[in-house]
């Protein structure tokens, strides 16, 4: 189980949900080949020679010629006051749904003939496919497809393209959780512990007795050896409370924080997890649960036993 | 022997509000002079000054505001709300014993318009004091505020007297019936019903908002000087028949968790053990209680711990009516800090002071006798004033 620093025990899900995305993803698929406005400009030498520089490409022979380079496709209406394609109401409903994050991962050209010079061409989109949610290296995320046609005066082909974006929900940055304990060398051992999921108890290095909250001196011998068991992390709910206001840095309300009696013999303040409010009760066992709050401090927790 | 050495010849307050406009050591200051104006002294009478240790304006400070000269006297008394009575306790030792002759003790904070501490503070885990590792047993889990820490033991109580959240509201309800014929009081003229208490939301369960109380700004001082003198000056003297300070085995600030059955306040026992000793008096000798309430279970553990009912005794006590001004207790005749105003206790001995003078909004007959305490769940304080 992983941690979150909300305190919340069971996330919900806020962004849409799948089927709402792969509904809409149908109806614009269903919407066929929209036609776009024909590009502003024609093909034409200026642009051509600026794409050549920029590519590094000395072939004499487009402009000696009047052709286009076919990949220049898309340059021809990049610029072209678009009418809504099927693809944008699809990508717009992505990131409403925190797949914020996008990065392109097909881009497949055919071409039928080269442009030229003095030709307009007017694009059409088709919206294929949306696909996922799918884990990937870069999050969850949805693949989505669309087709491109660019089309000459004469509604004939002349490039044709299929697209994919992997649009992904950015990895949340860790925020470093606002309520950290001052750590000094009386109670560093307890917070090591809980990063390696064990509960540890102050265990005198004299007279054995366990303590909770540790201390530099043992209260009942008055030796300063010190040493640790490690709990069973078992325990009873002795006593709680239901947090409501006001808000607390770090906490979604209402949370629970109780008093835990463990059969060591020590209590030990944590919150109750995993459980609905209205269930929990004064005398329920609880199991211990090590939950990261941030990417230095894991807190021991509580869970229903029954869990 | 410190029992009636010393005497409250003097109060003084600001009008308690939610935003005083001014700055706490103005407040401190207005406070100081009134008190001393009511005592019949003059700043240039005062060699002693005490005050908590979160009071924001220094000693020095409000006797350079008030034209006060040499200081023989200072200090400052720790944990909170549970100094309140403890200024009175340093400042009658130092006239008992000569190294003051007039000691003001005050408290003077904007806590409503300026720091309010019901208000989580993440820094109480921050520095590596014995306090900061206390609090980092509680605060990395969301336990940070004072209505929590309360409501922890306030649950523990319940659960083990069989009591319910309504036994908690009549304390609510008995406070702010006093203060509503209390024209100080900031609830003046607002009482409210066990349903309105029931039904305010939840702070944390299971205290309800009704169950805190409010926040104020305001100042309050108090001028000690020995008994025979207070005698000679223009009001009645309050005699301090006892006053004591206390700590627990296991003692924490607020979150005292780890020890007994967390249905008590042993602190509370240590003070009331040595007030009854001091003053020779038993709790039938107390005509009114003034009963540190800044959230209302407490006031149920403090009755018990005082001696004026037995263990879990208390919901019961007060269901009879036992706290009511025709009770056989009357507890914060002035509305208490529910009521009244949150001074953090100190308006509270400003009262007793009052009601042994015969002033009070909500007087009582016959009072000779008034035990007072300071905040609970910290260590804490108490006073047993008397007429005389």
């Amino acid at each position: 189980m992983t941690g979150t620093p909300t305190g919340t025990p069971t996330g919900t899900p806020t962004g849409t949900p799948t089927d709402t995305l792969h509904e809409l993803a149908a109806k614009q698929a269903a919407l066929g080949e929209v036609r776009g406005a024909p590009g502003p400009d024609p093909v034409n030498a200026p642009m051509i020679r600026h794409w050549l520089t920029a590519m590094g490409d000395a072939n004499p022979l487009y402009l000696e010629q009047g052709l286009a380079p076919p990949a220049m496709a898309q340059v021809w209406t990049m610029d072209a006051p678009r009418d809504r394609s099927p693809v944008d109401d699809v990508l717009a409903a992505l990131d409403a749904a925190g797949y914020t994050g996008v990065v392109a991962t097909d881009c497949r050209q055919t071409y039928h003939r080269y442009a030229r010079l003095g030709e307009r061409l007017t694009p059409a989109t088709r919206f294929t496919d949306l696909a996922g949610p799918k884990r990937t290296a870069l999050g969850v995320g949805f693949f989505a497809t669309w087709n491109v046609t660019w089309y000459d005066a004469d509604d004939r082909p002349v490039t044709e393209m299929l697209f994919r974006v992997l649009k992904f929900r950015p990895p949340e940055v860790a925020q470093p959780y606002p309520l950290q304990p001052v750590v000094n060398q009386d109670t560093a051992f307890f917070w090591e512990g809980a990063k390696r999921g064990e509960l540890r108890i102050q265990r005198c290095g004299d007279c054995g007795a366990l303590r909770h909250p540790p201390g530099p001196m043992c209260p009942a011998c008055r030796s300063t050896a010190r040493t640790h068991a490690v709990a069973t992390g078992r325990g009873t709910l002795y006593s709680y409370v239901v947090h409501h206001h006001p808000p607390v840095p770090g906490r979604e309300t209402p949370f629970v924080v109780g008093v835990v009696e463990l059969p060591e013999g020590v209590r030990i303040v944590g919150n109750v997890v995993d459980c609905p409010v209205e269930e929990v009760e004064v005398g329920m066992p609880l199991r211990v649960t090590f939950r990261p709050m941030d990417d230095r401090l894991v807190l021991p927790l509580w869970t229903p036993e029954e869990a | 022997m410190l029992s009636g050495r010393a005497a409250v010849a003097g109060i003084g307050a600001t009008e308690f509000s939610k935003e005083s406009g001014r700055s706490e050591l103005r407040l401190a200051a207005e406070a100081v002079l009134a008190a001393l104006d009511d005592a019949g002294l003059s700043p240039a009478d005062v060699d002693g000054m005490v005050t908590y240790s979160q009071d924001a304006n220094q000693e020095i400070a409000v006797a350079r505001e008030t034209g006060v000269g040499d200081l023989t006297f200072f200090s400052r008394v720790e944990y909170g709300g549970g100094a309140a009575c403890g200024t009175v306790a340093h400042a009658a030792m130092a006239v008992a014993t000569g190294l003051a002759r007039t000691v003001v003790c005050y408290r003077a904070f904007n806590e409503r318009s300026g720091r309010r501490f019901g208000q989580p503070n993440a820094g109480l885990s921050g520095e590596p004091t014995s306090q900061g590792l206390e609090m980092s047993w509680h605060v990395p889990y969301g336990l940070i505020t004072p209505a929590a820490w309360v409501a922890m033991f306030a649950r523990r109580y319940l659960h083990v007297y069989g009591a319910t959240s309504e036994d908690f509201g009549r304390v609510a309800v008995t406070m702010r019936r006093h203060a509503a014929t209390n024209p100080a009081a900031w609830f003046h003229g607002r009482p409210i019903t066990l349903e309105e208490h029931q039904a305010s939301r939840w702070i944390a369960e299971p205290l309800h908002l009704l169950d805190c109380c409010q926040e104020s700004d305001g100042a309050v001082a108090l001028v000690v000087t020995s008994a025979e003198r207070a005698r000679d000056l223009r009001r009645p003297p309050a005699l301090i028949r006892a006053a004591a300070q206390g700590s627990g085995a296991g003692q924490m600030m607020m979150t005292s968790y780890y020890r007994d059955d967390m249905t008590g306040l042993p602190e509370m026992s240590v003070v009331a053990r040595q007030l009854w000793e001091m003053s020779g008096l038993s709790p039938s000798d107390v005509q009114a209680a003034i009963l540190y309430d800044h959230f209302t279970p407490f006031v149920l553990t403090q009755l018990e711990e005082l001696g004026f009912c037995g263990r879990g005794e208390a919901p019961g006590f007060v269901r009879d009516g036992g706290i009511a001004l025709d009770g056989p207790l009357p507890v914060n005749p002035h509305g208490g800090q529910l009521g009244e105003a949150y001074i953090h206790g100190m308006n509270g001995i400003a009262e007793a002071v009052r009601q042994l003078r015969g002033d009070a909004a909500n007087q009582l007959a016959g009072v000779t006798n008034v035990l007072v305490t300071a905040g609970t769940g910290v260590p804490t304080s108490g006073l047993i004033l008397s007429s005389g």
